[in-house]
């Protein structure tokens, strides 16, 4: 009942041109210094990315330099992806709608900055430090130590600003969005905390290590960012179709299943622990099937059935792209736990390719719809940077299919030649080789996407403080000259 | 309609629930976890890695080896193998024992199997059907004797001889399970390779010990030196293409030899409790530790 209040108002939004000072003006430099920040990581990382593709061309490639050894590409590449890109870049598209929900300006937007610049050094130190042999060797927390103590303090200004711009809402009422975004910001200090200062501060004995990047892992990729992508995908399609997200109680039931039941997996079926955890994990990982089902059905209702309307704006057509990579990516982390198939798809590209889908083409881009759609209305309108963002979209679309697809069936294939002993090991790997240079090519794709993105917001950036600069220089210039000259 | 208070909530219970399941509970088993025994000895289980070999984790950490290299074995199921060890003096009775057991069995295979004791009679599932399998045998004067035996891809890879356990990394700091096999599981490559020297070879230039590898050559792991009056001691024996040219050598790096003494300590086979086995008599001394130190020339660096 509540959410046509809200609806209504900024319904009209993405047309109107922005005025100078009203709420939106606050947001600017934060958003852009988060945005910006988060587009050069993203480049970089697609860069590394690429390298570490093109070492399946030719294991001798970039072979002499310690630092470009593939051991050490891979895990910064996703580490610029995950904490360079999609949280920074999160943070500030969370921050960005509950303000507008709240129809409030930005509280305290220097502690965005300073959260910005924070947590970007901390980047900055974690990818120099793997590229320099200080990773910890934890899968999705390969940072060292000493760049996590920087992060958090980044992220706790960031989520401090938008906790406060939170409770100043003018607009009381929640919706769902705003559930996702209020246990996303909480949840995330919690895990990373406890990650680093049991894996990373303190170690703790044995397995145990791996248990605990295995959960922090899970709750990052599949809880922290399945409600922050989704959150801002129900509010993007709620805003752009005009109506009123279907329903309240189906959102309600999603973010019950994430926090209960999603938080549990990520254990391996295999994992060499006591078996009630791998147990427990592929219970939560099979049922976690209910959430995609959910968020389809939610979709499907919210548009009444008419899902071409998401392909009219630039925007929806990003989060229609993003909602269906999330339902590929749940499915496969199902049958990552389903019988006959986990054993299969254990220790095969098929994983890397489900989490590529769910950091490139799930939250990626999510987040690309959303930053295309403020941009405009915190750079000045005009500024959609129109045939550089649809260029962006095909790019990464078409890299998202070649740098998946290849993988995942690689994967599946290599999984089956491994189930037969009789195959030997390095033929298994070089059937796979077929795959993963087909893979580069999507990675190329990808590459040339993101250096879009990033030009196009350097590009606006540039131009809309130039023409104010250049406003602000005439009413200098006119008000110095004489009175009399002027008439 | 303001829920604010409760999806606070609602969050903080649904996180401490996951928190306190998959980090607290574990880390209070786990963590409280000691040295055991193998099983039918006294040996304990395991044994910490020389200081080297654990240097050598801090490089497969620093190199990202992991990335590519998994640590644990899995295990489809433990097959129950009833060997004949003693035929006794009752042949007819024997026979008739055999035939219960393995039905087919004809008259002509006797002397066949009796040459070659102890003899895999037959391969069972369920432990009550081996215990009945013996018992028959054991009614005529002969023996049988019950062995446990893991199976699985991993296991007929030779990759390891039984899964891997929370035991198995007790000691270990960084525990680096890895996710993805783009080269071969490695939680018992000091079993198969148990060669320090091979280890360097094939870190400098995988190609020369393994025809086709995928596997990326770390060259800066070594240096490459003028000879000088006779060729130093730990220099790599390279042969054709990888050979350096004349009048240089390849010598190891301190990083390569901890990795290579790293490598060599992975040996995860005891059996133990929770993976019973019949393991043959060596491994009664396996430790999850390298061979006798100083085994190779590159060692004494």
């Amino acid at each position: 009942m509540s959410q046509t209040v809200t609806k209504s108002a900024p319904a009209a939004e993405p047309s109107r041109p922005v005025a100078v000072d009203g709420p939106n003006e606050s947001f600017r430099f934060p958003l852009l210094a988060l945005f910006i920040g988060a587009a050069v990581w993203l480049v970089l990382s697609s860069v590394l990315s690429l390298i570490a593709s093109i070492k399946f061309h030719g294991p001798g490639f970039l072979a002499d330099f310690a630092w470009l050894t593939y051991g050490r590409v891979r895990p910064a590449s996703t580490t610029a992806l995950v904490y360079g890109f999609c949280i920074p870049a999160g943070m500030g598209v969370m921050i960005w709608i509950l303000g507008r929900l709240g129809q409030v300006r930005l509280a305290l937007p220097l502690l965005v900055v300073g959260g910005a610049a924070s947590w970007n050094l901390g980047v900055a130190m974690g990818v120099y430090g793997i590229l320099n042999g200080d990773s910890s060797g934890f899968q999705g927390l390969e940072i060292p130590g000493y760049a996590a103590a920087t992060l958090f303090m980044g992220y706790s200004l960031l989520g401090i600003a938008a906790l406060i711009t939170f409770h100043r809402r003018v607009q009381r009422n929640l919706f769902v969005s705003h559930w996702f975004f209020i246990a996303a910001i909480f949840w995330f200090p919690w895990i990373f905390s406890t990650a680093a200062l049991l894996l990373l501060g303190a170690p703790v004995r044995g397995v145990a290590q791996a248990l605990i990047a295995w959960w922090y892992s899970a709750n990052l990729h599949l809880v922290w960012m399945s409600l922050v992508g989704l959150g801002t995908a129900f509010y993007l399609i709620a805003k752009f179709t005009g109506r009123e997200l279907q329903s309240r109680y189906l959102g309600l039931f999603a973010f019950w299943l994430i926090l209960l039941v999603v938080s549990w997996t990520g254990v391996p079926k295999a994992a060499p622990v006591p078996a009630w955890l791998p147990a427990l994990s592929t219970v939560t990982g099979v049922m976690l099937v209910l959430l995609p089902i959910t968020v389809m059905v939610m979709v499907y209702q919210t548009l009444d059935g008419k899902c071409s309307l998401l392909w009219e704006s630039l925007s929806t057509r990003f989060v229609r792209v993003g909602v269906m990579c999330f339902v590929l990516a749940s499915v496969m982390w199902v049958l990552r736990y389903a019988p006959r198939v986990s054993g299969m798809v254990e220790f095969t590209w098929f994983q890397s390719a489900e989490a590529q889908l769910r950091l490139s083409g799930f939250f990626s881009m999510i987040v690309f719809g959303a930053i295309y759609y403020i941009l405009p209305q915190i750079a000045g309108a005009g500024s959609r940077g129109g045939v550089l963002a649809r260029v962006h979209f095909w790019l990464a679309l078409g890299g998202i299919l070649l740098a998946v697809l290849p993988l995942a069936i690689g994967g599946f294939v290599e999984g089956s030649k491994l189930q037969n002993p009789n195959i030997a090991f390095v033929d298994v790997m070089k059937l796979t080789l077929r795959f993963l240079r087909l893979s580069t090519i999507g990675e190329l794709l990808i590459l040339a996407g993101n250096l879009l993105l990033l030009l196009n917001l350097m590009g606006l950036t540039v131009s809309f403080y130039r023409t104010k600069a250049a406003v602000a220089l005439r009413g200098a210039l006119e008000e110095t000259v004489p009175v009399g000259v002027r008439a | 309609m303001n829920l604010g208070p409760l999806i606070f909530l609602a969050a903080f219970f649904a996180l401490s629930a996951s928190w306190f399941g998959l980090v607290l509970k574990p880390q209070m088993q786990i963590g409280r976890l000691t040295q055991t025994n193998v099983l039918g000895g006294a040996v304990a289980y395991p044994v910490a890695r020389p200081g080297l070999a654990q240097q050598g984790l801090e490089v497969y950490r620093a190199y990202g080896c992991a990335q590519c290299h998994s640590k644990n074995i899995n295990q489809s199921g433990t097959a129950l193998e009833v060997l004949l060890t003693d035929p006794g003096t009752n042949r007819p009775g024997l026979m008739a024992a055999l035939k219960q057991v393995k039905p087919g069995f004809a008259d002509a295979e006797a002397d066949a199997l009796l040459a070659s004791l102890p003899a895999k009679l037959a391969t069972f599932e369920k432990r009550d059907a081996a215990d009945a399998a013996i018992k028959t045998i054991g009614s005529s004067s002969a023996k049988a004797q019950l062995n446990l035996v893991p199976y699985g891809p991993d296991i007929a890879r030779g990759w390891g001889k039984r899964r891997s356990v929370a035991e198995d990394y007790l000691f270990d700091r960084s525990v680096l399970l890895g996710s993805q096999r783009i080269g071969p599981d490695l939680s018992n490559v000091g079993l198969r390779q148990p060669d320090m020297n091979w280890h360097l070879r094939h870190l400098y230039a995988p190609r020369s010990e393994v025809k086709g590898s995928t596997m990326a050559p770390h060259p800066f792991l070594f240096e490459k030196r003028k000879l000088g009056r006779a060729a130093s001691p730990e220099a790599l024996k390279l042969t054709g293409d990888y050979a350096p040219p004349a009048g240089y050598e390849i010598v190891p790096r301190p990083d390569a030899v901890a990795l290579a003494a790293y490598l060599t300590s992975l040996r995860a086979d005891a059996p133990l409790f929770s993976v019973p086995m019949s393991a043959p008599a060596a491994a009664q001394n396996a430790t999850n530790a390298p061979a006798a130190a100083g085994a190779t020339n590159a060692a004494a660096q």
